[in-house]
């Protein structure tokens, strides 16, 4: 997405981006509550949404609506699969997100469960309780918790692949691959609204962020 | 609606959470900024724990996960609506989950000052959609009692005026700038928060209190309420001599006076 956001604005577009879990209102508190392991899958759920909440009302909203290219690194996508692995419930947290604007684009990078466990895993000297899922006592190991897990994870996106329209990315090819693919994609998807040097709105059509439909 | 019974879920279970195991009373009471709850809810409180019931007093942004940073938040002027709500709702399930489900498995009277309906009310005021609030709050356990105490804003204005001296600017609704100044704004915000838990009061089963009277009143009323709910009985024991610590005619001794 960095690389994507760097091209875009390379070609003269107004570009920006938003993290996921990065709201300053929200972030110390889901700091604070993964590292004393105080959170639930409903409250870990909820601080995740209000976190989005923050950043799609102050930042997202109003840049798009100002025209602007907005590159969000996860998204609502991420709560639906995340969140449900932890047993939440599947219709709740769509309608827990129903405020998210739909995105003119969706990326879903895809990667085999082993090649994912095996990236983290060769990664960082640990892996983080929530990010394993101990918290849903699925194992004492730590790394057999994280495989069950990312696992479950991995079955809710692909689920949900059809229903969202992903355009898959085979996460496996080179980085370079892989942006050559998301390029083509924005050019293909997004052409003639690009063409014009900012993302219009057709005449007739009410504004992107008002009429947009739910994410799902 | 269909009325659910106490200690089921609105609609959504929470995950790891068997409200058969749920055994204590869960009393609320809701109503608008100003109208006293608190001041009712201390002394239900000292009334219960005198009768000799376990009690858990909780209210809204108490909670240990999100507390502290929905104050900040409010410190600052970023706060948007949607996030203010999820903010708001996440303290909720924090304390329902960690404070009010343990107390009522250990079979405590959990007093709860506000509930999932200012959530709703507040939302429903800032032109949030309801039915998406509605069903955010729906793994809220369904409460033994609601008592809204109801006033209307000439009442809250004057207590506010009176009783702290000043208009807060988040009760004023000042956010979403319903008027030019405080005042203004406080007494808009606040109709609509009423018109909103008044079309709750149905749904979700209120028991209406008329709050506009001395707070002696209100509280017999509520004691009167919450004596049917076979908590407590009002006099039906004669009363032993607590000095002395004797014992209750049941056997079981009396708790002494604070």
């Amino acid at each position: 997405m960095s690389l994507l956001s760097h091209w875009l604005r390379s070609q003269g577009f107004a570009v920006a981006f938003s993290e996921w879990n990065s709201s300053p209102l929200v972030r110390e508190t889901t700091r604070r509550g993964k590292k004393k392991e105080m959170f639930t899958p409903t409250t870990f759920s909820l601080i995740h949404a209000t976190d989005f909440a923050d950043r799609m009302e102050r930042y997202i909203v109003p840049l798009m609506k100002a025209g602007a290219i907005v590159c969000a690194d996860r998204y609502a996508y991420t709560a639906f699969a995340r969140d449900v692995a932890r047993g939440v419930s599947r219709r709740w947290v769509r309608n827990l997100y129903r405020f998210a604007t739909r995105p003119n684009l969706s990326f879903y990078f895809r990667v085999p469960l082993d090649v994912a466990v095996g990236r983290i895993l060769g990664g960082r000297d640990a892996i983080k309780y929530y990010e394993a899922g101990m918290d849903l006592g699925l194992s004492r190991d730590v790394e057999e918790s994280f495989r069950i897990f990312q696992g479950r994870i991995l079955d809710e996106y692909e689920a949900m692949a059809h229903e969202v329209g992903f355009h898959i990315i085979d996460a496996t090819l080179s980085i370079e691959k892989q942006q050559q693919r998301m390029r083509e994609i924005v050019i293909s998807e997004l052409g003639e609204s690009l063409k014009n040097g900012v993302l219009r709105i057709a005449p007739g059509e009410a504004h992107a962020a008002e009429t947009a439909t739910s994410v799902l | 609606m269909q009325q659910k019974q106490p200690l089921q879920f609105y609609s959504e279970p929470l995950p790891g959470v068997d409200p058969e195991e749920l055994h204590g009373k869960l009393i609320v009471i809701e109503g608008p900024d100003a109208v006293g709850r608190t001041t009712q809810v201390a002394r239900l409180r000292q009334w219960l724990e005198q009768e000799g019931h376990a009690v858990l007093d909780t209210g809204m942004a108490r909670g240990a996960l999100a507390g502290k940073g929905i104050k900040q938040a409010k410190d600052g002027n970023t706060l948007g609506p949607i996030t203010m709500t999820l903010y708001y709702t996440t303290d909720f399930a924090d304390r329902l989950e960690n404070e009010i489900v343990p107390a009522l498995r250990a079979g405590f009277v959990v007093l709860t000052d506000r509930y999932i309906f200012s959530i709703i009310a507040r939302a429903i005021a800032r032109g949030e959609d309801r039915h998406w609030i509605d069903q955010v709050t729906g793994f809220g356990l369904v409460p033994h009692a609601v008592y809204y105490l109801r006033a209307d804003v000439k009442d809250l204005v004057s207590r506010v005026v009176l009783g702290r001296g000043a208009f807060d600017y988040w009760e004023s609704g000042m956010d979403m700038r319903f008027g030019n100044n405080m005042f203004d704004s406080f007494v808009r915000y606040q109709i609509r928060l009423i018109r909103a838990l008044d079309g709750m009061a149905k749904k979700y089963d209120f028991v209406t209190i008329d709050a506009g009277r001395a707070p002696d009143l209100i509280f017999q009323d509520l004691q009167r309420h919450i004596s049917n709910l076979e908590i407590v009985r009002l006099r039906e024991t004669p009363r032993v001599n607590e000095a002395s610590g004797a014992k209750a005619p049941n056997g079981a001794k009396r708790p002494r006076k604070r």
